[in-house]
Formats: structure tokens, C-alpha cells, sequence
């Protein structure tokens, strides 16, 4: 019954969105704490401190994989939302083409950040 | 299929045990979240960019409608990582029982709860 649309999650099965979306769970909560722990543990929280975590190319990297982290997660967790809630049952037959065009503007949000992230990180 | 079976989909009607209720609550967070990165972005970029931008994004928060939807924020990230740290206990195969189900959720409850007003108190 769900074959059709089963091709929009991330994973393309059931099991990798299960395994993706853990694995993220794990990156977004790792970098959440460590965020939250420099915030606090810094003897002078300031721009000086703050910036120069960020120069440091482990840093970078690390919040260009939690960014990544972010949109996989966010896409395996709103595709579900979408195909729970936007279903023919719920909403009729025009449900199917209202999904897909939430779930392109869901992608298109989601490059959005990517693309800005990156630009954050090593633009100038 | 026999098309006469009862269905009850009327969700005012449908009784919300705390499990039910930390998981719609964990969804909700969790659309939020995706607009919340949006905002995350935007401080990231404007605290990076100077000494300047960095006052700045400090300045932001002397406001009260500024604190309440960095609150609220906060909220939601605070909520939906504490709930997700439950699933990611239940895949351990921890609290997976009914009585353990119902326990974890109302830990969680009561854990963002008092998260969440931490929270609060630092940003006031």
C-alpha cells in the first residue's frame, strides 16, 4: 500500500532511514552538548573565543557534518510527518501532488541551508 | 477488505496516554526545529562575521519578544533531544516494556520541563 511513495524517504527502505536517522540523532546530540559545554565552560565566552573555535578546521568540519546531520534528519523525520498527515485518506485525491510539492520545497529548504552553511563556514 | 469496518479517526475523541503525548510533542518539536535552524544560521553567520555582528546577536536578546522565541527554540531542542534520547534508550532495549513505555515518557515530561525552565532562567 505504501510502495509508491516510499520512494521519496531518504534511506529508500525502512531500515537505513531507521539506521540514518540514529546515527544523526547521535551527531546533532553530540554537537548540541559540545556547543552548549563551550558556551558555558569558557572563562570568557566572547567573540575572541567564539571565533577562533571556528577557525580551527576540525571545528568546520564538525559543523558542516552536524549541518549535514541536520537536513538528513530533518528529511527522514518530515517525510514521515508528510506521508502521515498529506495521505488521499486524510485529504483526498489531490493529496499526492500537495506531498510532492511540500516535500520539493522541504529539499529545496534543505540545499538552502546546506549551501548557506558551507558559505558561513569557509566564505569570506 | 470489508469497507464497513468500524473506524474511529476522530481524534478528539481518541484518549492520549503520555506515551501518545510525547510523540506528537516530539513531531511538533521537531517541524519546529526545522525552522528553528533557519535562525541558528543567521545568528552563526552574524556572530562569526565581526566583533560587531557578535554585540550584536548579544544586543538581540535584551528584547523580551527576542528571549521568547530564542525560548522557544531552546524549547523545542531541549524537548526533542530529551525525547530522542528515550528512543534511542528503547532501541538499547531499555524501558520498552508498557509500564517501562509509560514510565520513560513522563521522565521525559518531567525532565524537559525542568530543562526548559533552566533555560529560561539563563536567558532572563
Amino acid at each position: 500500500m505504501d510502495m509508491v511513495t516510499t520512494i521519496t524517504s531518504f534511506g529508500r527502505s525502512g531500515t537505513f532511514d531507521w539506521l540514518y536517522q540514529r546515527v544523526s540523532a547521535v551527531v546533532l546530540a553530540t554537537y548540541t552538548l559540545f556547543i552548549v559545554g563551550f558556551i558555558f565552560l569558557s572563562d570568557d565566552f566572547s567573540y575572541q573565543t567564539w571565533s577562533a573555535l571556528f577557525e580551527q578546521r576540525w571545528m568546520r568540519v564538525f559543523t558542516l557534518v552536524a549541518l549535514l546531520a541536520t537536513v538528513v534528519h530533518a528529511w527522514i523525520g518530515l517525510w514521515s510527518v508528510v506521508t502521515d498527515y498529506i495521505t488521499n485518506r486524510m485529504m483526498g485525491p489531490k493529496a499526492t501532488a500537495i506531498r510532492v510539492v511540500v516535500e520539493v520545497l522541504l529539499a529545496a529548504v534543505a540545499v538552502f541551508y546546506t549551501v548557506w552553511g558551507i558559505e558561513i563556514l569557509w566564505g569570506v | 477488505m470489508n469497507k464497513n469496518r468500524p473506524v474511529n479517526l476522530d481524534i478528539s475523541t481518541i484518549k492520549l496516554p503520555a506515551a501518545a503525548l510525547v510523540s506528537i510533542l516530539h513531531r511538533i518539536s521537531g517541524v519546529v526545529l526545522f525552522a528553528v535552524v533557519a535562525l541558528l544560521l543567521c545568528m552563526l553567520d552574524a556572530s562569526l562575521e565581526s566583533e560587531q555582528g557578535f554585540a550584536d546577536v548579544a544586543a538581540a536578546f535584551d528584547s523580551i519578544p527576542a528571549k521568547l522565541i530564542l525560548w522557544a527554540a531552546l524549547a523545542a531542542l531541549i524537548y526533542h533531544l530529551v525525547a530522542g534520547v528515550r528512543h534511542l534508550l528503547m532501541d538499547l532495549g531499555i524501558g520498552e516494556t508498557l509500564e517501562g513505555g509509560r514510565r520513560g515518557a513522563v521522565m521525559v515530561l518531567v525532565v524537559a520541563v525542568v530543562l526548559i525552565l533552566l533555560a529560561g532562567v539563563w536567558i532572563w
